[in-house]
């Protein structure tokens, strides 16, 4: 099977600030891929530069089957790209859009497939109401159906969540595996935790570098980190205690229980050593979460962004 | 193509047609412009204040004066008694003209002595004064003319030896009206044509919808052209205002073809459109593109001949003159109306603006960028 995302080395560069550092990256069809990282860590370029919105500076790869630059046009029809900021027309209707987007892309029988998508969106009653009117959550699902109403074969969704409320989030990600079900692919970047574990398989980045591949729990497994979990009165407050302590990546309290979690579980232990004995607080060993596994990346690579 | 093409097109008129400021400010500012050129320029102004420090109270010099505001130029609006004071008139831009005659004006003439009458003008802005001081001599001559009869007859101004037969061809009442009113399509559509496009791309950055379309199956031509052409049904409308309004309010005549004229006038909106749409792809916002259009609207207007003289202007000023369509298009709009110029006449014009149109219309695809690097 041509994987759906097949880029080698790519790279690009603004000034002499390199955004995406060599990125490969390989998804197969009909998969959904979680893209992490922090802020500016390169997502929404790399997003770009599969969509044939950049040039790369160097690498090179397929999409589709297609080549990333002599084939950009013909992956542009076949692509869904949804940005990061709202990139539909305000002051057009909901239908305006819709219908906007189905030209552009040369969709035959255009009426009854934008019925269709206004149906399945609920917004048939709203047609007429101007984009620019509706609620982030909203215009975040009108943004996916007017992507996906050329039917592509990839999906690529920046931050398609950002600032939306949990039920409209989790409406969106079930739409998101209704169409990966079709067989569609999805690259889909997010700052969420629960999201991404939602995904099939994630690739973290940070500061232009693919620092981590694999499913949730592989990427878990092989990030080696060890972790303790606090539970018992007060013991969220021994979160400023442990931060700093050699050994330790991350200390954070969740609700009144307390997680820690290190790189070698024998230092980890020693960290924690003085704190055993606290009274009415019981340590127990833990598994390390996603979100342990990015802020140990996170912390191992410099950050490049001063060298621009 | 077409289907793509339509849909850019539908969806800059749908825009449009909800940016109420905008969509008024487009018809709202020819008819502006129309009035404040139409009625309220004037470069030949009448009835300019003048004040008469007359020391000789004789037939001849009130013959005189009389001629003087027959003219039109000069309204007598005071009378000084001294030279102090018709000069402080004068400073204090009370009036314009101070008309002086000596006391002894008519006794030099009667003793066949040359007499002196003083006309002092401010002349801070020449426009104003110009054609009223020409007019003095003609005015005094044609007075003396019938005064001076009987005896004193032999004073009269004789006839010169050649006899000067003036024509003003194409505005014979040297009307501003007939010179401003067509020129100002020149200036409305390079005002309105330029800006709004160059607004149209950098929009579409600013409100970050242009990734969207970017990452769409969409050539930059038809971006291009859906872009234009609603522009150019809104410059035909703006057209179609100044012209109506220069039939009916301003009576300035169509001496030529409305036919070529149109096609004229279609060739300039475009080329214009094409202009903004250049600098569109510059600007990085819709501010920049704002400024960017101001920036070339001026000399536009001071360097084609629509505010001043073009052949009043050195040579390098003419030659930047000649690079701008509104020069050209200005020349095709007064011959044509006023003057009844047919194709041969504004050929060389029309070549010009093709020229332009080409030269913008390939920078503008050049410039273009159909990624975000």
């Amino acid at each position: 099977m041509t994987p759906a995302i097949a880029v080698r080395g790519l790279v690009k560069r603004y000034g002499r600030r390199t955004v995406v550092d060599h990125v490969d990256l390989t998804v197969m069809p009909g998969r959904v891929c979680g893209f992490l990282g922090p802020n500016g860590s390169g997502k929404t370029t790399t997003l770009r530069l599969i969509c044939g919105l950049l040039t790369p500076d160097a690498g090179s790869g397929t999409c589709l089957g297609e080549d990333l630059i002599a084939g950009r046009a013909a992956i542009k029809r076949q692509t869904g790209y949804m940005t990061q900021k709202f990139g539909l027309y305000e002051d057009l209707t909901i239908r305006e859009n819709l219908e906007f987007a189905g030209d552009i892309h040369g969709i035959a029988n255009l009426r009854p497939r934008v019925d269709a998508a206004l149906d399945r969106l609920g917004l048939t009653a709203r047609q007429h109401q101007l984009a620019g009117a509706l609620s982030g959550g909203w215009k975040q699902r009108l943004a996916l159906a007017a992507c996906v109403l050329h039917q592509p074969r990839l999906l690529l969704l920046d931050e398609p969540t950002a600032g939306v409320d949990p039920k409209a989030r989790r409406d969106f990600w079930d739409e998101i595996h209704a169409l990966a079900a079709t067989g569609i692919t999805v690259l889909v970047s997010t700052h969420y935790m629960d999201e991404a574990e939602r995904c099939h398989e994630i690739a973290y980045i940070a500061y232009g570098k693919l620092l981590a591949r694999g499913s949730a729990a592989e990427v878990i497994a092989t990030s080696g980190l060890a972790a303790f979990v606090a539970t018992g009165e007060g013991a969220d407050r021994l979160a400023p205690k442990l931060r700093d302590a050699p050994g330790v990546t991350a200390a954070a309290a969740f609700g009144a229980s307390l997680h820690v979690c290190g790189p070698d579980p024998t230092a980890l232990a020693a960290a924690i050593a003085p704190l055993r004995a606290t009274p009415g607080i019981t340590w127990q060993e833990a598994e390390p979460t996603l979100e342990d596994v990015f802020i140990h990346l996170m912390r191992q690579v410099p950050d490049n962004a001063d060298q621009g | 193509m077409l289907r793509r093409l339509l849909a850019i097109i539908r969806k800059e008129v749908l825009q449009l047609r909800r940016d109420k400021l905008t969509f008024a400010m487009m018809f709202g500012m020819p008819i502006m412009q129309l009035i404040l050129f139409g009625y309220a320029i004037d470069n030949d102004p009448k009835g300019l204040p003048t004040a008469l420090l007359a020391a000789d109270h004789g037939s001849m010099p009130r013959a005189i004066t009389a001629a003087l505001a027959n003219t039109g130029y000069f309204a007598i609006t005071r009378s000084a008694t001294s030279e102090a004071e018709a000069d402080a008139m004068l400073q204090q831009g009370e009036v314009q003209f101070v008309i002086s005659i000596p006391a002894d004006f008519t006794r030099r003439i009667i003793r066949h002595e040359r007499a002196q009458i003083a006309v002092e003008a401010d002349a801070t802005d020449p426009t104003t004064t110009g054609n009223a001081l020409a007019a003095v001599e003609p005015a005094i001559a044609q007075a003396l003319a019938r005064e001076l009869t009987g005896p004193l007859a032999s004073l009269a101004p004789k006839p010169g030896p050649v006899e000067v037969v003036l024509h003003r061809r194409y505005n014979p009442e040297g009307s501003t009206r007939d010179n401003v009113v067509p020129g100002l399509l020149a200036v409305i559509l390079t005002m309105t044509m330029v800006m709004m496009t160059a607004l149209a791309v950098t929009r579409e950055y600013e409100r970050g919808t242009m990734e969207n379309l970017l990452a769409m199956p969409i050539r930059p031509i038809e971006v291009m052209l859906g872009k234009i052409a609603p522009y150019i049904a809104i410059g035909a409308v703006q057209v179609a205002v100044v012209l109506g309004a220069a039939k009916l309010l301003f009576d300035v005549p169509m001496a030529g073809s409305l036919a070529l004229l149109s096609a004229a006038t279609l060739l300039f909106i475009t080329v214009n459109l094409a202009i903004g749409f250049t600098f569109s792809t510059v600007a990085r916002n819709q501010l920049q593109a704002m400024q960017m259009s101001f920036f070339f609207l001026m000399p536009s207007i001071l360097l084609s001949g629509f505010a001043f003289p073009f052949r009043g202007m050195p040579a390098w000023a003419q030659l930047i003159g000649e690079t701008l369509p509104a020069t050209h298009f200005l020349r095709v709009v007064r011959a044509v109306m006023l003057k009844g110029a047919g194709l041969p006449d504004i050929a060389a014009e029309l070549a010009a603006l093709l020229l332009l149109l080409a030269l913008v219309g390939t920078l503008a695809l050049a410039r273009y960028r159909v990624t975000l690097d």
